[in-house]
């Protein structure tokens, strides 16, 4: 089974409110990312992972004149955190998604403290049922 | 042959493409029964042993698959007349592909070229070198750029149609073209190593598996064009920026910068042999940019320690480069010299053209350089600010890392 797990960082003033940690939290939280993707892999359960260029270079595209691109920065909803990325992981139960997500979630931050970051889960749609 | 089997594999590989093509005329097809003719091989050679005559063995069988491809081909269109040969008329009359004319050398390089035709985009280009050149698989060149297997055996396929309809004959350019062309090669070729080494997305710093197959191509070229000062240049610039991989990352990785790497942790003998061989090549005459990057890298290599680096040499060579291209990164890299050599109101007199420039507005390069500048000079808010500036244009997961610890530091150490 594969699930999408979104992280919803928080706004800070600009778009990262991590960079102004502490150094040592800030290296702490960095640390504990890479750990928890290197495990993922390691566990055979990490199917994808991207973070996403942060909320001030993105943008809205819609279809103008003749199909071509009319892009636009903005409008956005009205939102106190942003999608910072996401892990795709292919996982036996949605359980042990769950628990990966809650994993993610106690990222530590500031004092070293776990964050609780909202982390949104969502099964992956799989392909039709193989006919026997 | 004291090849190991892949080695040799990846060795033969352009060489019985060649040979085919020459034969049956048709890029697409050729490379598919290539292909085939190396997975049998490889999966033969290790039970049976390797054939006496491996090159003829893989063209006997990659001809068999061609014919058996034909024959379905014929099959499917029974009435139609089909024009097997892509090659204009005086070129049909070919040599048997196994009579062993002195082509098999020419063929890695004729194939080189037509992988890197100026009528395909870059990626493509490098998709198909690393492919028909490369003998990589398609899974392993998707892995390398993240990009699904499906996605990209259409890039392959599509590019080989290009070429297909291009209608670019299998021989070497005319020599009015040869310049271009090779630097059409070579370029793909620093792409691909430049791919592996500082990869531009997602988490992995370096995927050193196209890294080395940059320098094992690039390595062929050398050997077949040993009087070219750039291919030689290129060569010597790979190793010497390669020989530092295992010191760029720490265990968990993080990247290190240059002058903080642990040098002893540098593969002494790729410095050893880029060296040499920039050195033989500079003292020859045409200097190209390939070599000035390779002297500059030489430079950094020499250096016992950070603080032993020869930065008055290394400004004289950017100097050079920044007058041979019009490259902002060479200018952005000329600026850092500056300031290491007249300190940093220098480099940062030299920033201020690179604003107006444009070509790098909102690149985090230039943002990530004056925030350099700027903590050397002791302007710490404004450092603190352009680290910040840095780490939230960047692409790269590391680099946004390092600029935003980078940040922190500063702001938490003593004004």
């Amino acid at each position: 089974m594969k699930f999408m797990l979104m992280m919803h960082a928080p706004r800070g003033e600009g778009d990262w409110a991590v960079s102004k940690w502490p150094a040592e939290d800030l290296e702490a939280h960095i640390a504990f990312m890479r750990r928890l993707n290197k495990e993922l892999t390691d566990a055979g359960e990490l199917a994808g992972a991207e973070g996403l260029a942060g909320p001030a270079q993105a943008k809205i595209v819609r279809a103008g004149k003749g199909g071509a691109p009319e892009v636009t920065d903005g409008p956005f909803p009205e939102a106190k955190e942003f999608l910072a990325g996401y892990w795709i992981v292919d996982c036996e139960s949605e359980e042990r998604a769950y628990h990966i997500a809650a994993r993610a979630s106690a990222a530590p931050g500031p004092g070293g403290t776990p964050l609780k970051i909202p982390i949104e889960v969502r099964e992956v749609m799989s392909a039709p049922a193989a006919e026997m | 042959m004291n090849l190991t089997g892949e080695n040799l594999l990846r060795e033969l590989a352009p060489q019985v493409l060649g040979a085919v093509i020459r034969r049956f005329g048709d890029f697409s097809a050729a490379e598919d029964a290539v292909q085939e003719a190396l997975l049998a091989a490889a999966m033969q050679w290790p039970e049976e042993g390797v054939p006496d005559n491996p090159r003829g063995w893989l063209i006997h069988v990659a001809a068999r698959r061609m014919t058996d491809h034909i024959r379905a081909e014929l099959a499917r269109r029974r009435r139609e007349t089909i024009v097997m040969m892509q090659a204009p008329p005086d070129q049909q009359v070919s040599p048997a592909p196994d009579s062993g004319v002195a082509t098999d050398q020419d063929d890695t390089l004729i194939l080189l070229f037509m992988c890197c035709h100026p009528a395909l985009t870059r990626p493509s280009a490098i998709a198909l070198t690393l492919r028909a050149a490369g003998g990589l698989t398609t899974a392993e060149i998707g892995n390398a750029f993240l990009v699904p297997e499906a996605t990209m055996a259409q890039r392959i396929s599509r590019a080989k149609q290009r070429i297909k309809s291009s209608g670019v004959p299998f021989r070497m350019p005319s020599d009015r073209e040869r310049a271009e062309r090779l630097s059409a090669v070579l370029h793909v070729l620093y792409l691909i190593f430049n791919e592996g080494y500082a990869s531009s997305i997602g988490p992995n710093l370096q995927r050193s598996d196209l890294a080395n197959e940059a320098i094992r191509l690039t390595r062929a070229v050398h050997n077949l064009l040993p009087d070219e000062g750039e291919v030689a240049g290129l060569l010597a610039l790979m190793l010497l920026t390669d020989a530092r991989r295992a010191a760029r990352t720490d265990p968990d990785g993080a990247l290190i910068p240059l002058d903080q790497q642990d040098r002893t942790l540098w593969d002494r003998n790729a410095i050893s042999e880029g060296i040499e061989l920039i050195s033989a090549t500079l003292s020859k005459g045409s200097i190209g940019a390939y070599q000035l990057q390779a002297a500059i890298a030489a430079v950094h290599d020499e250096a016992a320690r950070a603080e032993d680096t020869d930065w008055p040499q290394i400004l004289a060579l950017y100097g050079l480069l920044k007058r041979m291209s019009d490259n902002p990164m060479v200018a952005l890299n000329h600026a850092i010299a500056a300031a290491m050599v007249h300190g940093p109101p220098a480099g940062l007199e030299l920033l201020k053209a690179l604003d107006t420039d444009g070509r790098l507005a909102g690149h985090y390069r230039l943002d990530a350089v004056r925030a350099h500048l700027l903590e050397m000079a002791g302007d710490r808010e404004a450092a603190i600010a352009h680290y910040r500036g840095a780490a939230q244009e960047t692409k790269s997961i590391p680099e946004r890392d390092y600029l935003m610890t980078k940040a922190a530091r500063l702001a938490a150490s003593p004004p």
